[in-house]
């Protein structure tokens, strides 16, 4: 069990389900990337394990409490971030980050200070003047100096430069090392890759994968560039090959992943001059379940 | 040069009326049918120049002119009358509509970035200014033609063209001003709620101002713009020369905005930005710090003006006798009780008023949860160690503490004006129960506010029905002759009529009751719903 567990969650807005039956579980002590398109449910999941709306059917847990019930027990030990920050006015981004730690209960003044200096913000200012970057800086700022044991982010980079998502980037693995969760929602695939111990794909309120990268790589394809003394021959005629290119010298293709050794033994007779494979990207593995959505659409339509 | 400044003008006139086409002739038709309809009722009010002579005599008070200024009051007929108690006001309101409309194409949309991309565009420097400030000043220059010719439209004896016409230029002129002042704050400020801020500052100011010079020193009035209108003496020597010095001042307020406008940077402004604080107060960290920071200055405001109207309602109390004598449309709303004088009379009626009155600020108070909700940003507080209870309890609590305050503002204000005008004067606790005898009711209306954030969040404006309701069917009640169960279907229909009736307890516990069963019904609800 981990310290974020969510059962066959529904949720109906009037007729519409936004959610139905995700399952989800995020373990202690790991960074979990929640990825999905737009209007796939990632943030009315998110506001369902904030106990923000409520739950039509299914369980969710964080450390073993209900999520609807036990909501203001649960946030004594959760920071936020949403994907849209909308602040107030007319009060100042110090004012408001102050406000936030407050109402969580702690107060950590010097990592506080710190955190503003790193994500360089400007505290005197006024909400309103602030672009969408620096109001996800305020957010980012009260949650990281929180001492929360479950850090929920949704979307938190999309308006941060390259220099200011490394910093975000360093202050996850710093919560991480100190053994706290993490759930990220994002678009950036690589951001997801690069800290995230397990991901989650949602679609369409539904979860069509969860695993480590490694695991959901073996769904996917591998690339490879092939080089060989004599012409490649029957290739095409091979089960699992993919997307063959014809270039100069050499043949691009993808492979699944199951299907491998069949590949590699049929290529290793044409004599093999230059070989590269790349491990297919979280784009790829994302692409595929957006062109699987296609094909299905493109069938019913036929 | 002058060519490439104006560039493209215009066509960015045209964009603003586009943009503007409900707002304009919404302002246009409110202040156009207000204006309209006053000296119809006067003239059913006060048929006579007898009856018009005692409102005359009423008028006659230090704190009359200081509200609405002087007037013709000799020759009091029903055109000195609108132009006396009717003109200034309006002028007000006209300066306001300026304010707000020329703020949102100046500085608003420079400050929302709109402006960036439209001087991305081959556009002139000058062209957004010169295309917002030609928009409001048409505006005004309608509002002007509208009025006027409408006033002497109605057909009124005592209104004639002339008159009329000023009338009409005078509300534009101090329209036009009032954009003059706008659009060079627009220039100093950096941000629009300042630029609105600091033009309302300073229409209050010049009323201010004209309030102390028409009541003190005459010569004190002619330093405000405001003060001007009633030298301009509508309806009776027709100064026209004052449109004249309006229009003369508002072009020098224009040209300077020009050129502060050519030569500052783009969504630069000339007053330094003040940094704000970098840390929060004690009081800002709690829910109900917050509540109480977000609606601060809508709260001082409501609270200036509830003892405003105190105190304009109790500086007539001396006068009460000898204009209700003989006006029988009057004494129809009264209470017609035998012992007591027609003030004592007067006296519920006029609560009932300021307690409605006095219900709008508590209710905007817990309103501004649901605004806050709408925008999203009670996520940031929910999803913080804070319950739906003790949100709402935040929002809760603020509205009941600002009703009392609200209505004892009022109440006190009337007495203190009361006492100061009249011979033999009520005692403050006869007026203050008389006032805080509506709580109870006032705290039924918060109850239905919160019930309806709790359970149907999507009708809460339905509250606000309820409140004209309120005010018409027990205003005009008595005159109507409506059926008792009309006003029995508002809480202010239950409470007793002190000091014209006894107290009645059993009506009063019973509202109370009503209240708190509306209000843990909306609690029960807050906390099943979801959020957004």
């Amino acid at each position: 069990m981990g310290i974020l567990n969510v059962t066959d969650l529904t949720k109906q807005f009037g007729k519409f389900t936004a959610l139905d039956g995700v399952d989800l579980t995020v373990n202690e002590g790991e960074v979990f990337g929640f990825i999905g398109p737009n209007g796939a449910g990632k943030s009315t999941t998110i506001r369902v394990l904030l106990g923000i709306i409520k739950a039509t059917a299914g369980q969710v847990e964080i450390f073993g409490k209900d999520a609807w019930k036990d909501a203001v027990e649960i946030h004594k030990r959760i920071a936020y971030v949403p994907g849209d920050v909308n602040l107030w006015p007319n009060l100042t981004g110090g004012e408001v980050i102050d406000l936030f730690l407050r109402l969580r209960g702690g107060n950590n003044k010097n990592k506080r200070d710190e955190l503003i200096e790193m994500f360089d913000l400007d505290p005197s200012k006024k909400c309103r003047t602030y672009s969408k970057g620096n109001r996800q800086k305020v957010a980012l700022v009260a949650a990281f100096s929180s001492d929360a044991d479950l850090y929920i982010l949704d979307e938190p980079t999309s308006g941060l430069d390259p220099l200011m998502e490394q910093v975000f980037q360093k202050c996850v693995g710093r919560v991480k090392e100190e053994g706290k969760s993490v759930l990220l929602s994002s678009h950036i695939l690589s951001e997801v890759e690069k800290l995230c111990d397990r991901i989650g794909i949602i679609r369409q309120g539904k979860m069509i994968e969860t695993g480590t990268l490694n695991e959901l790589r073996h769904l996917t394809r591998t690339h490879l560039l092939v080089e060989t003394k004599q012409p490649m021959k029957g290739l095409e005629e091979l089960s699992g090959v993919h997307a063959l290119v014809e270039m100069e010298q050499a043949l691009s293709f993808q492979v699944d992943t199951e299907h491998l050794d069949e590949v590699m033994k049929h290529i290793s007779k044409f004599g093999v001059l230059k070989l590269e494979s790349a491990p297919p990207t979280l784009e790829d593995l994302f692409m595929r379940h957006y062109e699987n959505n296609d094909n299905i659409k493109a069938g019913g339509a036929s | 040069m002058e060519r490439s400044l104006s560039k493209n003008t215009g066509f960015l006139l045209r964009f603003i009326g586009r943009q503007d086409r409900i707002r304009i002739p919404l302002w246009l038709l409110g202040i156009s049918f207000f204006t309209l309809v006053v000296p119809v009722a006067f003239k059913d009010m006060y048929p006579t120049q007898q009856e018009r002579d005692v409102m005359a005599k009423t008028m006659e008070n230090p704190a009359m002119t200081a509200m609405v200024g002087n007037g013709n009051l000799d020759h009091y007929t029903i055109g000195a009358m609108t132009a006396h108690q009717m003109l200034l006001l309006t002028a007000v309101v006209v300066g306001l509509m300026s304010i707000l409309l020329l703020t949102r194409h100046t500085r608003g949309d420079e400050e929302e970035g709109r402006s960036e991309l439209i001087h991305s565009l081959p556009v002139g420097r000058l062209a957004n200014l010169m295309a917002a400030c030609i928009v409001v000043i048409g505006t005004n220059v309608l509002l002007a033609l509208i009025t006027g010719f409408g006033l002497y439209a109605l057909g009124i004896k005592t209104m004639n063209l002339e008159g009329s016409l000023l009338y009409g230029a005078i509300l534009g002129g101090t329209g036009i001003i009032f954009a003059g002042v706008t659009a060079l704050f627009s220039q100093l400020s950096e941000n629009s709620r300042s630029v609105i801020g600091y033009s309302i500052a300073l229409l209050i100011i010049a009323y201010l101002v004209r309030a102390v010079g028409d009541v003190s020193n005459k010569a004190l009035s002619w330093f405000s713009p405001l003060g001007w209108i009633t030298q301009a003496e509508v309806y009776a020597t027709n100064n026209w020369w004052l449109v004249i010095l309006m229009v003369g001042v508002s072009i020098v307020l224009f040209l300077i905005a020009a050129f502060l406008n050519i030569i500052r940077d783009l969504e630069a402004g000339f007053l330094p930005s003040r940094p704000g604080k970098e840390t929060a107060s004690l009081v800002l960290q709690h829910p109900i710090g917050l509540a109480l920071k977000l609606q601060r200055t809508g709260t001082i405001a409501w609270a200036l003006g509830l003892f405003v109207i105190g105190v304009s309602y109790g500086s007539v109390l001396g006068d009460l006798e000898t204009f209700f004598e003989g006006n029988e449309m009057l004494e129809n709303m009264l209470v017609d009780k035998a012992g007591y004088s027609m003030t004592e009379q007067f006296i519920p009626m006029l609560m009932m008023v300021i307690a409605i009155l006095a219900t709008v600020p508590p209710i905007m108070a817990v309103n501004k949860l649901l605004g806050e909700e709408k925008k999203n940003r009670v996520d940031h507080l929910l999803s913080k160690a804070v319950s739906r209870s003790r949100l709402l309890g935040s929002y809760l609590i603020i509205a009941i503490i600002n009703g009392v305050i609200m209505l004892s503002l009022a109440a006190v204000g009337l007495w203190a004006a009361g006492t100061a005008v009249m011979d033999d004067a009520f005692s403050f606790w006869s007026i203050y129960s008389a006032a805080i005898v509506y709580y109870p009711a006032m705290l039924v209306m918060i109850g239905v506010v919160v019930f309806l954030i709790g359970v149907l969040p999507k009708l809460a404006s339905i509250i606000w029905i309820y409140i004209v309701y309120s005010f018409f069917v027990l205003y005009l009640g008595g005159l109507f002759d409506f059926p008792e169960w009309v006003g029995k279907l508002s809480p202010f229909g239950y409470i007793p009529q002190l000091p014209v009736e006894e107290m009645e307890w059993l009506p009063v516990s019973l509202l109370l009751l009503t209240a708190i069963i509306l209000m843990v019904v909306g609690f029960i609800g807050y906390n099943k719903r979801d959020i957004g």
